[in-house]
């Protein structure tokens, strides 16, 4: 099925196989293998990328949903020479150990610090009030990214760092 | 996953047509949850039918002060929406105690009220489960499971509702409408979308095969206070072990049962002067407990009168 898709910028038009997760058509079609293949199940987060500039799991998404949306990835963020601030924010920080989730953290983070701009609830603060950028907020935000080497505090630290929010 | 077809719908019309005709069809919208169940292939639809960019995500004032929310509105948009948090919070509250940042932001509204259960034996293909198999039998029955139902079960089924959002709808007294495949628009209360296992355990709801939810509306703000509570293993991206939504004098239970679960025994105990635990006590009264369920009458107790108490402040 001819699908094109926008990948950071660049427009990528192939004929899939409509089983193709956007996660698959990334890693395997547009060979951009920083977005990792955790659970597979939306369960882990290490698959995050945006689209359209809102972040959700690429794994539990058909890449034919998305013909016609622009998906940034970690490699669409920044380049080694000139880093997005979030990830300069992670190394800043030390915020990961293995760094296999770390590209779906990030785009999570980028996400995150997106949806508290434009005022999105969460479940750490008042639905009823303006939503802060504040650490318990981020710890919620992110509760759909999973770090087995459990680098968490340094994640926050990270993400309100890149946000210029650090205490 | 198995292979099918997939085609993208033109129009709300075209795609219940397609689902009448083509078979194995399915509708798809955020496919957050049927893309999950697809690549255990516990869902093997042959042919989908993307709903996801029709024109039904606005949220829109109704005529009598309520609010139409279009099925596609993802749960994001529905728990940011200004009116839902100043008018009916209790709806942005669940919607945000449930899932991820991430699943919230594709998941639509009709799709969260369709999600199937987290039953970890429906999950196991390697074990009977009268939903995947009917008549296979229930290995959760005789299995290790303390998110099983305690009112309403069967001995078919004892799985429960996952959505934290239809809860809040239930006590809001929410409807449901929808586009049936004779191209009618029919409206129903939302309590009776969700059916109890009996025996047809999978059979989960009361459309006809190719409705299509297109809406869900909220009647005028209720009265009296509201407030949504949720019990869980963790502090948050866990389904609940019981929640509690109340609006006024409405309360609807989370986590115990098949569907959202409307506690109007315990709502007129209460409006009669019994106390949150005497109320809950009838409510519960018919509750089928196991050793590994058994805490959830007290979680559940517990949990109702705190929120009574918040909702009220």
């Amino acid at each position: 099925m001819r699908t094109t898709i926008t990948v950071n910028g660049e427009a990528r038009s192939l004929d899939l196989d409509p089983r193709t997760t956007l996660l698959d058509f990334l890693r395997e079609k547009v060979a951009l293998t920083g977005t990792k293949k955790g659970c597979d199940h939306g369960q882990c987060g290490a698959c995050t990328v945006l689209v359209n500039g809102v972040r959700i799991n690429a794994c539990l998404s058909l890449a034919v949903m998305h013909d016609g949306d622009e998906v940034t990835t970690i490699e669409g963020l920044g380049a080694p020479e000139a880093l997005h601030p979030m990830q300069q924010a992670f190394l800043t920080h030390d915020a990961f150990q293995c760094g296999y989730c770390t590209p779906g953290q990030i785009c999570s983070a980028v996400g995150v610090l997106a949806e508290i701009k434009a005022d999105i609830p969460s479940h750490a603060g008042d639905v009823g009030a303006q939503a802060r950028l504040t650490a318990d907020e981020v710890r919620e935000r992110m509760s759909g990214n999973i770090c087995r080497c459990s680098a968490y505090p340094q994640i926050v630290d990270a993400i309100l760092d890149a946000a210029g929010n650090l205490p | 996953m198995k292979p099918f077809t997939y085609e993208r719908a033109s129009d709300a019309k075209a795609a219940v047509q397609a689902a009448v005709e083509t078979p194995g069809a399915r509708f798809i919208a955020g496919g957050t949850n049927l893309l999950d169940l697809m690549k255990l292939e516990i869902e093997q639809p042959q042919h989908l039918i993307d709903v996801g960019r029709l024109p039904m995500a606005t949220i829109e004032d109704t005529a009598d002060g309520g609010l139409r929310i279009g099925a596609m509105a993802s749960n994001t948009k529905v728990a940011a929406d200004a009116r839902v948090r100043s008018r009916y919070r209790v709806l942005s509250q669940a919607i945000v105690s449930g899932a991820s940042g991430q699943l919230r932001n594709k998941a639509s509204t009709g799709g969260n009220l369709l999600q199937r259960t987290r039953c970890p034996y429906f999950y196991d293909t390697s074990k009977p489960c009268n939903k995947r198999q009917p008549g296979a039998g229930c290995a959760a029955l005789e299995g290790h499971i303390r998110e099983s139902a305690i009112l309403g079960a069967s001995r078919a089924c004892i799985a429960v509702h996952p959505s934290d959002m239809a809860v809040a709808l239930v006590a809001l007294d929410a409807s449901v409408e929808t586009l049936t495949p004779s191209g009618e628009t029919r409206s129903f209360p939302l309590m009776e979308l969700h059916r109890l296992p009996g025996e047809t355990p999978h059979l989960e709801t009361h459309l006809i095969p190719g409705e299509l939810i297109t809406a869900v509306v909220l009647p005028p703000l209720p009265e009296g206070g509201q407030q949504y509570r949720k019990a869980r293993d963790r502090a948050s991206y866990a389904t609940a072990h019981a929640s509690v939504a109340v609006v006024g004098g409405r309360i609807a239970l989370g986590g115990l049962a098949h569907k959202p679960w409307r506690a109007a025994d315990a709502e007129a105990a209460l409006a009669s002067g019994a106390t949150a635990e005497e109320a809950m006590g009838v409510e519960l009264k018919d509750a089928t407990l196991r050793d590994e369920n058994a805490f959830k009458v007290p979680l559940a107790t517990r949990l109702v009168a705190a929120t009574l108490r918040e909702a009220a402040q």
